[in-house]
């Protein structure tokens, strides 16, 4: 827990550092309009980053996100859009309905927990390793996401019917853009669930030693099956952001190497992927550091195809200093009676 | 004639015991010596001092009448030493030739020389007559060829000397009559064996000489001619030992657990039926290997159930799951603390609220203040040594850790308390304590079942004790009919009537 507290006080550092050197760089990282877009990334990247960092904890990893919001965004507009006539076998049942925008929200999140229930069964019935049962998800996904589209890009256009929907996501209260006041939300809740519940705890037991916690009576298999059912349904809710955000789909360039951002996030906050350790705090920070990264990029001019390279170094560094504090530690340690 | 190995006076202590407390054991050329002792008593540290693997605090080793010491496995091939352990180090995903040739492949401009390897694993192979192609896969070979594959090893190294730590005891009759063979081949050819077991039929087969250990010392040798069963039973259990009582007699009560034709995945073909009454320490002994371990486990759920049934106070028990034994009442304190028993990363008060968690909390939310209250005070009722309850258990010494996996299975209140080695890497003041509860529990009702490889703790603790070999129960002793060695006749699967 201390070793916890510690990660995320030296994360919320490396973001203040991060932060005050871009605003003394450039005046407009400050500007309120940066600041808006920012928390809207801010919130639609860190809702699924939390799943993943629960599928993270349990020691598992789970690929397929970023090809699910390619899917479930083009099934959403699909199944949204009154003229869209264009659903290939064997859905052509679809072609000429759509669905009222309140059951469509509610078939996308069903859909994305259905897909992490798939995969939850197959790691924990069928015992398939994590790694490569949702590797195949993002191929899957992202091969369903294009055929179902035929390649088009899908969008929300003119349509009309579900204003409320488009209204909600793209909206602000007090100001805050909804997916960021979401996050928020959703952060709180997942806080009390993972280091509050009865759940959480065996969440971290069963990441920390698998045996010793089925010898403690839990049953293991429905707790690591139960993470990527969330990790599912929080990525279905982010792609309906993400689908809103971007109005527009393209199955083959939508949600790429998102999985990986969400990876990056919750092993920047302090989640081992061996298992066993992480927090809600450190996912929303390590989500936040990313973003920061990206919008520093741009804001400070730097060439954006170093975007990426930027990303890394951080990372690594992060990582890197996280690891020599530990190393110093443990030899003070050794050496003390 | 020098002796190929002498060992004089090998003396090696770990932290709280005693392993080794002065040993000599010499080994000629051409003879097979059969090393024998009850569990614990020095043998495979002894082997393993031979090997290179663990190095002696004092004493000298001679090879050839030449002083050595051999600090690392390396050192030990050099010297013409091969040890076959007990759990075979072969390579599933290799074929017999890369197996045989591992870390020494002939070379060829930097690449492996496939034909030289595998012409000369042909050679080995015939020569110990195995009739298997060096391309075979080691997963498909059964425990026996695997086992004749680790000595072409040892052979391919030309070792001298080679060391078996209980070659046999995963392996079916044929095989062992087959080892047995090979055994015996080689000590003609002049190789100096070192036979560690616990079946003595097959060392009344096989030695030249028996050496018999004994608490870290050296018990005694028979001579090929004096090498019977009897004699050998005498020499591992010691006339001298004293019976140490220390609890007094109980009154037991109804039968608790139930167990009925229960085969485990180890042996299942073997039946195993007993009753443990309220109130009353019923132990599995036996030497290790004979499936005590496999029979808790199954109960408990943890392993498999091939067959059988377990009721507790009359209602049967779901097997293969925990969850469902705890439910009824069944907990266990297993013999792999630190693996299975407790989570060493956390706290005492989260290992301690584990396995009943939803107790300490409404509505899913953990309660934390009645949770830090029950585990508290629970540490406190056990004597647990630490700083406080948020202490790391892992920073705990073995006792202590103990106390903190009986303590979590003390806040489930069990009606049957399984422990499986309960005083394993236990000090001597947790020992007492760990008794002193077991007598508390058994007053209240409890029933416990132990299993324990320590004679002491068998004889002075159990109120029956259920003897195994090799998956069977082969006898059930009172209180007042245990001794070493009617237990230990038992254990080596003769019974008393045989």
């Amino acid at each position: 827990m201390k070793a916890l507290m510690r990660k995320e006080t030296g994360l919320f550092i490396l973001l203040v550092v991060v932060c005050a050197l871009t605003a003394a760089k450039s005046p407009n990282f400050l500007s309120v309009a940066n600041l808006i877009n920012e928390s809207r990334l801010i919130g639609m990247y860190g809702i699924f980053s939390i799943g993943l960092g629960m599928v993270i904890i349990t020691g598992g990893i789970d690929l397929s996100v970023g090809s699910m919001f390619a899917l479930l965004g083009v099934i959403l507009a699909m199944i949204l859009n009154a003229s869209d006539n264009t659903w290939p076998w064997p859905f052509g049942f679809m072609n000429g309905r759509y669905l009222a925008w309140p059951f469509a929200v509610i078939v996308t999140l069903g859909v994305g927990s259905l897909l992490g229930t798939f995969h939850g069964f197959l790691i924990t019935r069928v015992k398939l390793q994590p790694f490569i049962v949702t590797l195949c998800g993002l191929l899957f996904y992202r091969g369903m996401a294009r055929y179902i589209a035929q390649d088009d890009a899908k969008g929300f256009g003119a349509a009309k019917g579900f204003e409320a929907l488009k209204e909600f996501t793209k909206g602000n209260e007090f100001g805050i853009p909804m997916p960021f006041i979401m996050l928020v939300v959703l952060g709180i809740i997942m806080w009390v669930v993972l280091h509050r519940s009865v759940y959480g705890r065996h969440l971290l037991a069963v990441g920390r030693n698998e045996e010793a916690a089925r010898y403690s009576g839990i049953n293991t298999k429905r707790i690591i099956a139960s993470t990527y059912i969330l990790s599912g349904f929080l990525a279905a809710i982010s792609g309906i952001l993400f689908a809103f955000d971007t109005n527009s789909i393209a199955p083959s360039m939508t949600g790429n190497f998102y999985e990986l951002y969400g990876i990056a996030a919750a092993v920047l906050g302090g989640c081992s992927l061996r298992g066993g350790e992480g927090s809600i705090v450190g996912i929303i920070l390590g989500t936040i550091l990313l973003q920061i990264l990206q919008n520093l990029v741009n804001i400070l001019k730097i060439p954006s195809s170093l975007n990426f390279a930027v990303m890394g170094a951080v990372i690594l560094a992060g990582v890197l200093a996280d690891q020599l504090i530990t190393n110093r530690r443990k030899s003070i340690k050794a050496v003390e009676p | 004639m020098n002796p190929l190995v002498d060992v004089r006076g090998a003396v090696k202590r770990y932290p709280g015991v005693t392993a080794l407390g002065g040993v000599s054991i010499n080994l000629f050329a051409g003879e097979v010596v059969a090393l024998i002792g009850e569990n614990g008593a020095g043998k495979s540290t002894l082997m393993k001092i031979l090997g290179g693997l663990v190095h002696p605090d004092e004493g000298e080793i001679l090879i050839d009448g030449a002083p050595v010491t051999i600090e690392s496995v390396s050192k030990a091939n050099n010297l013409g030493i091969a040890l076959i352990h007990q759990e075979l180090n072969t390579l599933d995903n290799i074929d017999v030739a890369g197996n045989v040739f591992l870390g020494r492949e002939p070379r060829r401009f930097g690449l492996i020389d496939r034909a030289k390897m595998r012409a000369e694993a042909s050679a080995l192979l015939e020569k110990l007559g195995l009739p298997i192609s060096v391309d075979t896969p080691l997963d498909r070979l059964s425990l026996a060829q695997k086992q004749m594959v680790e000595i072409a090893k040892a052979l391919s190294q030309e070792a001298r000397v080679l060391i078996m730590d209980e070659p046999t005891s995963s392996l079916t009759l044929t095989e062992t009559e087959q080892l047995l063979r090979i055994v015996s081949d080689l000590r003609s050819r002049g190789v100096g064996i070192a036979y560690i077991s616990h079946r003595l039929g097959e060392v009344t087969e096989i030695a030249d000489r028996v050496v018999a250990l004994r608490d870290g010392k050296n018990a005694g040798e028979l001579k090929k001619e004096e090498i019977t069963h009897d004699n050998m039973v005498r020499l591992m259990v010691g006339r001298d030992l004293d019976r140490v009582s220390t609890v007094g007699e109980r009154k037991s009560g109804e039968n608790r657990l139930v167990v009925r034709d229960l085969k485990t995945r180890r042996y299942p073909h073997r039946a195993v039926s007993f009753e443990v009454k309220a109130g009353e320490i019923y132990c599995l002994a036996g030497l290790v290997g004979a499936g005590r371990s496999e029979v808790v486990q199954t109960i408990f759920g943890t392993d498999p159930s091939e067959g059988g049934e377990v009721s507790l106070d009359g209602a049967s028990v779901a097997l293969g799951s925990p969850q469902a034994a705890i439910d009824a009442g069944i907990c266990l304190v297993p013999e792999d603390r630190r693996n299975v028993g407790l989570i060493v990363e956390w706290s005492v008060r989260m290992n301690m609220t584990l396995p009943g968690l939803s107790r300490f909390a409404r509505a899913g939310l953990i309660d934390q203040k009645s949770e830090c209250a029950a585990a508290g005070t629970e540490s406190k009722t056990l004597g647990v040594k630490a700083a406080s309850i948020e202490t790391k258990v892992a920073d705990l010494s073995g006792g202590n850790q103990q106390k903190v996996v009986v303590g979590k299975w003390m806040l489930q209140s069990p009606k049957l308390l399984i422990m499986d080695e309960p005083t394993r890497g236990v000090d001597v003041g947790a020992k007492a304590e760990i008794y002193e509860l077991m007598r508390r529990l058994t007053e209240s009702g409890v029933a416990i079942l132990m299993v324990s490889s320590d004679m002491e703790e068998v004889l002075g603790v159990s109120d029956r004790v259920a003897v195994m070999h090799e998956g069977s129960i082969t006898g059930v002793l009172t209180r007042k009919e245990c001794s070493e060695e009617s237990i230990m006749q038992l254990a080596v699967g003769r019974g008393q009537g045989a």
